[in-house]
């Protein structure tokens, strides 16, 4: 007689064992994925809150009829201090938090849908599909990413109008060549083991094999990948935006683009123009980072470690005495 | 002859999460020089943690109590750096599995002349060659190869460049651990008649671990088997086979495959959990002959013959077991899927 | 001999696979530039010049023929080694690789040097030492400094040492004087001055090289540590590192000699894969540092939609990635006897 609560434990098997690793996590590896997990939701809420939590819009320069003051050292009323164009750096810094996740989630997400199924499809299958795209996108990888990037950039900047957009899809054809690369990979690994062969020999349909057994093995890797690209992708939306491509000025606010005009305002020594918003690409990305790298410590079984208790040999013995013979 | 190797009362227990593993639970044994004996047991009963366990190569969170005499000197309590200098000038080990035991990058002459030269950094390079060109030749690897990668060599071969790896620097005491299971059975033939050519040529004491009772009645002298992290008997190879004193010796026995087997034997239950195993003696969850005593006090080694010892309860000693022990021992139908 | 000629076989294989390859590259590349918008001549003319001269200049360059047409003249130029030539300022693509992609190589090569450097030093400890605070601090360095974006990292090297403390020069690959005054022979400045034996440019232009090639330098060693930290742990668990304990083999030369060795190995390769990141990186470190460099030409050429300009350096940088992969495969199979098939 199963009760809910049994069914429910049933079901979530799968699940919870990916996830057991997480629990056992030790030392290292859990202050890192905790650390990073920390992180990573301070900007999340940044992000999420910032119309409550900034206090200026992003390219607001003036309050109540008066315009702020250019170059102001941080202070009361500007925190971080403001930028040659009397912009408050701390208001930009958080909705800066909303463009970058913005981006690097739209670009996650178009990677892992359109990588993720062509590197099952075609690891599984295999065949001419598979070698005219593992050439394809061994060429891809010829190029150096940032370059494709800003090329893809410059050439959408001109048709699609969201900065946003542009620089989400620049950041997903970069990617698409890791995530392709990584599952192929693990499909084929995993489709030479034997559990799968013994599901083929029973006579399982290729597409059922994919989803039962292929996907969800797979499916395991792409978290650490996902963290690890994320952190990538912000740091090549920064680039974009120091070299003027992706988010425009007028659309948003956003951090490499405030670092690029910092550049002038260092020979003068003004350094919170600058200072701040490289601050914050560096959090973000750390976080993202130690998250990515407390994953897959913890999840990847070659670095894992298990812990280690100590030996006593004075422990009791197992002579259990004379009580079972009384039985 | 005097004892190459004294193992007294040793305790090789693992730390982990759970508790101690308890691989190897005071066990005592002698071997001779010349002489081989054989240690068999099933896979998990702690033979290879006493075997690595003997020349000190436990990896961390392993802990040694009692004494391992050396040539009378106790291996458990030698600085780290005294033991190192022991092995290969004195201990020598043969691990299973031969594939992936030499560095892929290093070609075979690079192998010996970094072991000869750590030990013995006097002998001119043409003396480390010929030494070592010598005793790959006693395994039957041509001089011609000496230059070539690990990568070139087969499974068997492989093997042979290890044993005489751990041979070139002439070891009085050799641990080999389950050194055939991978191979073949012809590969097996062969190193088997090298490492009796050992014990004639060179005078050296061996341990052979291996699951393999075949093996041991071919290749050794005498055989200690291994149960739960204890020695269940010892005794002359020749006489433990003809007469077993320990249940568990002759149910392994009684499990071998010959051409005459009509019918699979098999022991009931599975090995135990090394943490906490069974009470009293380790065995009586599986013993056909299991009587009260037996989970109640752990048994006492006793010596049935002269030259051999077991730990068993049903070999007494008499006077230890409480009234009424002897009666067997009640109980229902073991579980098939006792957990290891 | 045997290593010989199975070297040799590895390497027609391996330019045998680099054919195709290429041939995709440059369709790549091809198509990406015409799907651009608007006609590439007047982009880069500014969009004010009158339409006959558009028509003219379309006409010269051959971009009213159909698309077919101008892929195989495109193709047969690359092959006789032309690269074409830039639509604003009508220099061939050519001259400008020779001249700024030798800064830009100059830049590199430094950069990667101290990349290796960092990360070898770094990430050997921390893979040796694993667990131990200095780990736990060459680890949080490398995750640090990766997540530095150059040009930040630029930013505040020129505020600290350009402009607070004054030691070094902020931009720029030599000063005016020495650019003067150094022959050109290979282009590349460091050789250059050597060449000449003139010892006060070499020093000008040392000064002018620290800042921008320690940055890119230590960002991209970043990710080398994480690389070989991995590598030293994996490696110091195989089977012959037990093996080589087990013969007495003293835990130093276990450590240096099979370990740290065998660890080393993958890095060649990846030092081959990260240099398409580091190529990256280099567009931005030059136009920080206003080095003169390939990337900082195409960052000139982009703002002036010069798609002919910019066609031809995004092949070049490509076809530099695919040249080194294979050099390093090359490497790889020399150093792995287990690698050539």
């Amino acid at each position: 007689m199963a009760t809910a609560a049994v069914r429910l434990q049933r079901r979530t098997v799968g699940i919870r064992r990916a996830l057991a690793p997480i629990a056992e996590a030790r030392g290292m590896a859990r202050t890192m994925l905790w650390t990073g997990v920390g992180m990573t939701l301070v900007f999340v809420l940044l992000a999420i809150f910032a119309p409550l939590l900034s206090p200026y819009g992003f390219d607001q320069y003036t309050s109540g009829g008066h315009r702020f003051a250019q170059l102001a050292h941080p202070s009361h009323a500007h925190l971080f201090g403001t930028t040659v164009q009397s912009t408050d750096v701390l208001s930009r810094i958080v909705w800066g938090a909303q463009t970058e996740l913005e981006v690097v989630g739209l670009a996650l997400a178009f990677g892992l849908v359109v990588g993720v199924p062509l590197g099952l499809i075609a690891g599984y299958f295999g065949g001419p599909f598979d070698r005219g795209t593992v050439l394809f996108m061994d060429a891809m990888f010829a190029f150096p990413p940032l370059l494709l990037a800003i090329v893809i950039a410059f050439l959408l900047g001109g048709s699609v109008n969201s900065g946003v957009l542009v620089a989400a899809i620049a950041i997903t054809i970069t990617y698409i060549p890791q995530y392709f690369r990584v599952v192929r990979n693990h499909v084929i690994s995993v489709r030479e083991e034997p559990y799968v062969e013994a599901a083929r020999a029973l006579g399982a349909k290729p597409f059922t094999i994919l989803r039962r057994y292929v996907f969800f093995n797979v499916v395991q890797n792409v978290p650490v990948i996902a963290t690890l690209n994320a952190a990538d992708a912000v740091l090549t939306l920064t680039a974009l935006g120091f070299l003027g491509y992706g988010v425009q000025p007028t659309q948003g606010a956003e951090w490499g683009y405030d670092v690029s005009r910092a550049v002038s305002d260092a020979a003068s020594g003004i350094w919170w123009t600058g200072l701040f918003p490289g601050l914050a690409i560096v959090l973000l990305v750390t976080g993202l980072t130690l998250l990515g790298e407390g994953l897959n410590e913890t999840i990847n079984p070659v670095l894992r470690r298990r812990s280690i208790r100590q030996v006593d040999f004075a422990a009791p013995s197992m002579d259990a005495g004379a009580e079972l013979l009384e039985a | 002859m005097t004892a190459v190797l004294e193992v007294r009362d040793l305790r090789l227990w693992y730390g982990t999460a759970r508790g101690s593993v308890r691989a190897v639970d005071r066990v005592s044994l002698e071997i001779d020089a010349g002489s081989v004996l054989g240690l068999v047991g099933e896979s998990g009963c702690g033979k290879s943690t006493l075997g690595r366990g003997i020349l000190g190569l436990l990896p961390e969170g392993a802990r040694a109590d009692g004494e391992v005499l050396y040539k009378g000197r106790n291996l458990v309590t030698m600085s780290p750096r005294e033991l190192r200098r022991l092995r290969g000038p004195d201990l020598g080990l043969i691990f299973q599995e031969p594939m992936t035991r030499l560095n892929p990058l290093l070609r075979i002459e690079d192998h010996f002349r970094e072991t000869i030269e750590q030990h013995d950094s006097k002998l001119t390079p043409k003396d480390v060659r010929r030494r070592s060109l010598d005793t790959l030749g006693r395994m039957g690897i041509p001089p011609t190869r000496f230059r070539q990668y690990p990568h070139e060599f087969s499974g068997g071969m492989r093997q042979r460049i290890m044993i005489a790896l751990a041979l070139v620097l002439r070891p009085s005491l050799l641990v080999a651990d389950e050194p055939t299971t991978s191979l073949d059975v012809i590969v097996e033939a062969q190193i088997l008649r090298i490492l009796a050519d050992l014990k004639e040529n060179f005078d050296t004491a061996l341990l052979l671990i291996t699951h393999n009772l075949g093996i041991v009645a071919e290749a050794c002298d005498r055989v200690a088997v291994m149960y739960a992290g204890q020695i269940a008997e010892e005794g002359p190879a020749r006489d433990v086979f003809a007469d077993p004193k320990h249940p568990y010796t002759r149910e392994l026995l009684r499990s071998t495959i010959s051409l005459d087997t009509k019918v699979l034997h098999s022991i009931p239950g599975a090995p135990p959990n090394l943490i906490s195993p069974p009470s009293g003696c380790h065995f009586h969850p599986r013993c056909p002959d299991v009587m009260r005593v037996c989970p109640a006090h752990d048994p006492i080694e006793t010596q049935p013959d002269p030259d051999r010892r077991v730990l068993c309860w049903l070999h007494g000693p008499e006077r230890e077991i409480p009234e009424g022990g002897t009666a067997p021992l009640e109980r229902e139908q073991i579980a098939v899927a006792e957990e290891a | 001999m045997n290593q010989g000629s199975s070297l040799k076989r590895y390497a027609i294989t391996r330019l045998a696979l680099v054919v195709p390859m290429v041939f995709i590259l440059l369709t790549l590349v091809f198509l990406l530039m015409r799907v651009a918008p608007g006609n590439p001549v007047s982009a880069s003319l500014g969009g004010h010049a009158p339409p006959a001269v558009i028509k003219e200049i379309s006409h010269q360059l051959g971009y009213d023929k159909p698309v077919y047409v101008q892929y195989g003249h495109y193709l047969g130029q690359i092959i006789r080694g032309n690269f074409g030539t830039t639509i604003s300022d009508r220099r061939s693509v050519g001259s400008i690789i020779l001249v700024n992609g030798a800064a830009t190589l100059e830049l590199t090569f430094f950069a990667m040097i101290v990349a290796v450097f960092v990360g070898m030093l770094i990430g050997l400890l921390s893979g040796r030492y694993r667990d131990s605070p200095l780990d736990t601090g060459g680890r949080l360095f490398g995750i640090v400094v990766y997540a530095t974006p150059v040009f930040f990292l630029g930013l505040l090297a020129q505020l600290i040492f350009g402009v607070w403390l004054g030691w070094l020069p902020i931009s720029d690959q030599a000063s005016p004087i020495t650019q003067a005054l150094l022959q050109t022979h290979t282009n590349i400045f460091f050789l250059d001055a050597i060449i000449d034996g003139n010892w006060s440019a070499l020093w000008d232009i040392t000064q002018h090289l620290i800042l921008p090639a320690t940055t890119l330098g230590i960002v991209y060693g970043g990710v080398f540590i994480r690389l070989i930290r991995v590598n030293v742990i994996r490696t110091m668990k195989e089977d012959y590192i037990e093996a080589a304990r087990a013969r007495g083999i003293k835990e130093r030369s276990v450590v240096y000699h099979h370990a740290f060795r065998n660890a080393l190995v993958p890095v060649i390769t990846v030092v081959g894969l990260q240099l398409a990141l580091l190529l990256g990186g280099a567009i931005l470190t030059e136009t920080t540092f206003n080095w003169p460099g390939l990337g900082h030409e195409l960052y000139i050429y982009l703002q002036n939609r010069d798609y002919a300009a910019v066609q031809g350096i995004v092949v070049v940088f490509a076809l530099v990635v695919v040249a080194a992969s294979i050099v390093i495969d090359f490497a790889n199979a020399f150093i792995d006897p287990r690698v050539r098939y």
